[in-house]
């Protein structure tokens, strides 16, 4: 079973700082990690080869130093890692994104799953996953908690996968014939810590680096220009403020309560 | 300070940490209470690759070295000395099987030991053979194509949990220390059993039994270098692994020193932190020195034997009692600073004080490691 996962690079941090004046994200004497959510994509694609056999390339689109998130990924497990990486494609929405990461997954070639996060710890939009599957035109599952089954290819049918996704209440149980793109949530496992062995592949392993012209992707849709999104203003929300307990005999709370409601919060 | 470790020494500093910070932390306190060996942290242990640091690749293992061993178990130990020496136990259990090994006994052994499938043990201590270790009673008669092996090991650290142990038994008792020789001996064979598990003041969560042996047959392929040799065998494992013990003392007191930064910073007295008194600072300012001096000695130990320097035992001893005596006193400090706090369980303090006490003691107690300097330096001045 041949397995992209998608990563990103993110700040790690909870607390995202943003710069008001340009409305990006404040990166500076932030420490960058694999987004968390990704860590658990890159766990069940590797655990998947290792059940099934096959080879997981790590695919990111992001600055020259999103390398380092790419040998953290090989140390994990991971067999190659591709950044995706040109000024082209600098200031990309999540369509633009997907797009040029849709893009690096046909120059790929031949794969069977793709698996990542269900969402950045920084933008937290979880569009971009969804995303590539639209582009590449193959089914999607988002928050996916369980891998139930697989079924391997045979004679005439290709691969069948049975999940369980997570919903607001409850879960859903899918069958999806691969290829197809999941994207998983911290549920799905417990991801692994790195072996020594993998470290030292990492340290020597190949990048590759693709840009704009490896990838030939449509002028229009790519970078700033093909990212239909406008950044109007970012803010953050103020805190909500604690809310006031009233307390005594029933009665008495509950005039007190239609009192303030009139009055006060009116 | 920065000791100008290799990339490859680097990424074992950065693992074990991860492991001690992530997995061995939070289960520290419990593991120091209930004295169950930690199996789910040799798994993760196991599964990073760290066993592989003290075996040679082609048996499996990863880049060893001395000084990797030393930097994962001094990692380890920051977190939790009980748990460190579980692991580093193991390091001294094969030690002698890769210094003194035949290629059929490296063959069979060390790709498990390696791989962490298997945990080893080093049996050379009796409960009438400390510190003299020429006093073993215990006792292997060659009949045939086996040996019989009869005798009480104690104080066996991995005891009952180990399943490779390295026993030294006397061949000859008539040539004393040149009459013993070292057997590598496995779990469940008839006539090996385990005696009664000890309760310890510290490193609760490492296992340490007696081993009995009653008429167990060992193949005589066990044998380990050649008859007469266990006193060498147990000598130049020593010098080996004395370094590793070293670095366990260093987690530890380094551990203890993390604490008491932290407390001081923390507590306020009189209106401000504690740290903020000149008292207070002048403690943590000598536990800091005395670490790093202890570290500097350990880890230039360690390159020595790396480099294939052939006589450590001086260097190995002074860096295991300087160390250790380190350990015991930062940690003694470190109680000190967390005052009534420290003194409580609630608090990790306390357990490094008590898991650092082992260091002046085990692999030789400080008294013998000041033996072999001296020893060693009247014969270097005697030339």
């Amino acid at each position: 079973m041949n397995i992209i996962v998608c990563i990103k690079q993110v700040p790690e941090t909870t607390d995202v700082k943003i710069n008001p004046e340009t409305n990006t994200l404040i990166r500076e004497g932030v420490k960058s990690i694999i987004n968390p959510f990704d860590m658990y994509a890159l766990e069940e694609g590797v655990r998947l080869k290792e059940k099934f056999g096959g080879k997981v390339a790590v695919l990111t689109m992001g600055p020259p130093q999103a390398e380092a998130a790419l040998r953290e990924a090989i140390s994990l497990g991971a067999d190659e890692g591709i950044l995706v990486c040109d000024r082209a494609f600098a200031g990309s929405d999540t369509w633009a994104t997907s797009y040029t990461l849709a893009g690096a997954v046909r120059k790929i070639g031949a794969f069977d799953l793709i698996v990542c996060g269900k969402q950045a710890s920084d933008g937290d939009t979880a569009q971009v996953g969804p995303g590539i599957s639209a582009h590449l035109d193959i089914p999607q599952v988002t928050y996916v908690k369980k891998i139930e089954s697989i079924e391997p290819a045979s004679e005439g049918k290709g691969w069948l996968m049975r999940v369980e996704r997570m919903m607001e209440e409850g879960f859903e149980i899918i069958e999806t014939p691969l290829p197809a793109l999941l994207t998983v949530v911290k549920e799905i496992n417990e991801p692994r810590l790195p072996s020594l062995r993998g470290m030292m592949k990492a340290k020597t392993a190949k990048i590759a680096v693709w840009g704009q012209n490896d990838l030939k992707l449509d002028e229009n849709s790519i970078g700033l220009c093909g990212s239909p999104t406008q950044v109007i203003k970012i803010f953050t929300p103020p805190p909500r403020t604690g809310g006031r307990r009233l307390q005594g005999e029933i009665p008495e709370v509950v005039g007190t309560l239609v009192e303030l409601l009139k009055n006060d919060l009116a | 300070m920065d000791y100008l470790l290799t990339d490859e020494h680097k990424m074992v500093r950065e693992l074990a940490r991860k492991i001690a910070d992530e997995k061995i932390r939070p289960v520290a306190a419990k593991y120091d209470q209930t004295e169950e060996y930690p199996w789910e942290i040799m798994k993760v242990i196991a599964e990073a690759g760290l066993f592989g640091l003290f075996v040679p690749e082609e048996y499996g293992g990863i880049s060893p070295t001395v000084l990797g061993l030393c930097l994962a178990t001094e990692e380890l130990s920051r977190a939790c000395g009980g748990i460190a020496v579980c692991y580093a136990a193991s390091a001294l259990g094969t030690i002698p099987i890769v210094l003194f090994g035949s290629e059929e006994q490296k063959k069979k052994y060390l790709p498990d030991l390696a791989a962490g499938n298997r945990v080893a043990a080093f049996a050379v201590t009796e409960p009438e053979a400390g510190s003299d270790a020429s006093a073993i009673k215990t006792t292997a008669k060659k009949e045939g194509d086996h040996y019989l092996l009869n005798g009480v090991k104690h104080f066996i650290t991995n005891g009952g949990d180990a399943e490779t142990y390295v026993v030294i038994a006397m061949t000859d008792k008539k040539k004393g220390a040149r009459g013993a020789s070292a057997f590598i001996v496995e779990k469940g064979w008839p006539g090996f059993e385990f005696g009664k598990k000890e309760e310890k003041m510290g490193i609760r969560a490492s296992s340490t039994r007696e081993l009995v042996f009653t008429d167990c047959r060992v193949p005589a392929e066990n044998l380990l270098a050649r008859e007469g040799m266990g006193f060498i065998v147990t000598m130049k494992t020593f010098d080996q692994s004395r370094p590793g013990v070293a670095a366990q003392a260093l987690g530890i007191a380094q551990g203890a020193l993390d604490v008491a930064v932290k407390y001081a910073k923390e507590r306020h007295q009189f209106g401000k932190p504690i740290s903020a008194f000149q008292g207070l600072q002048w403690m943590l300012a000598d536990m800091a020195t005395q670490i790093e001096a202890a570290r500097a000695l350990v880890y230039a130990c360690a390159r020595e034997i790396d480099a294939g320097a052939k006589d450590v035992a001086k260097d190995s001893a002074m860096a295991k009692m300087y160390a250790s005596d380190v350990a015991m006193k930062v940690a003694t400090d470190a109680v000190q600073i967390l005052g009534g706090y420290g003194y409580m369980r609630d608090y990790p303090a306390e357990k490094y004080m008590r898991d650092a006490k082992i260091t002046q003691i085990y692999e030789g107690t400080n008294q013998i490691q000041r033996n072999i300097i001296a020893l060693q330096l009247i014969k270097e001045t005697a030339k």
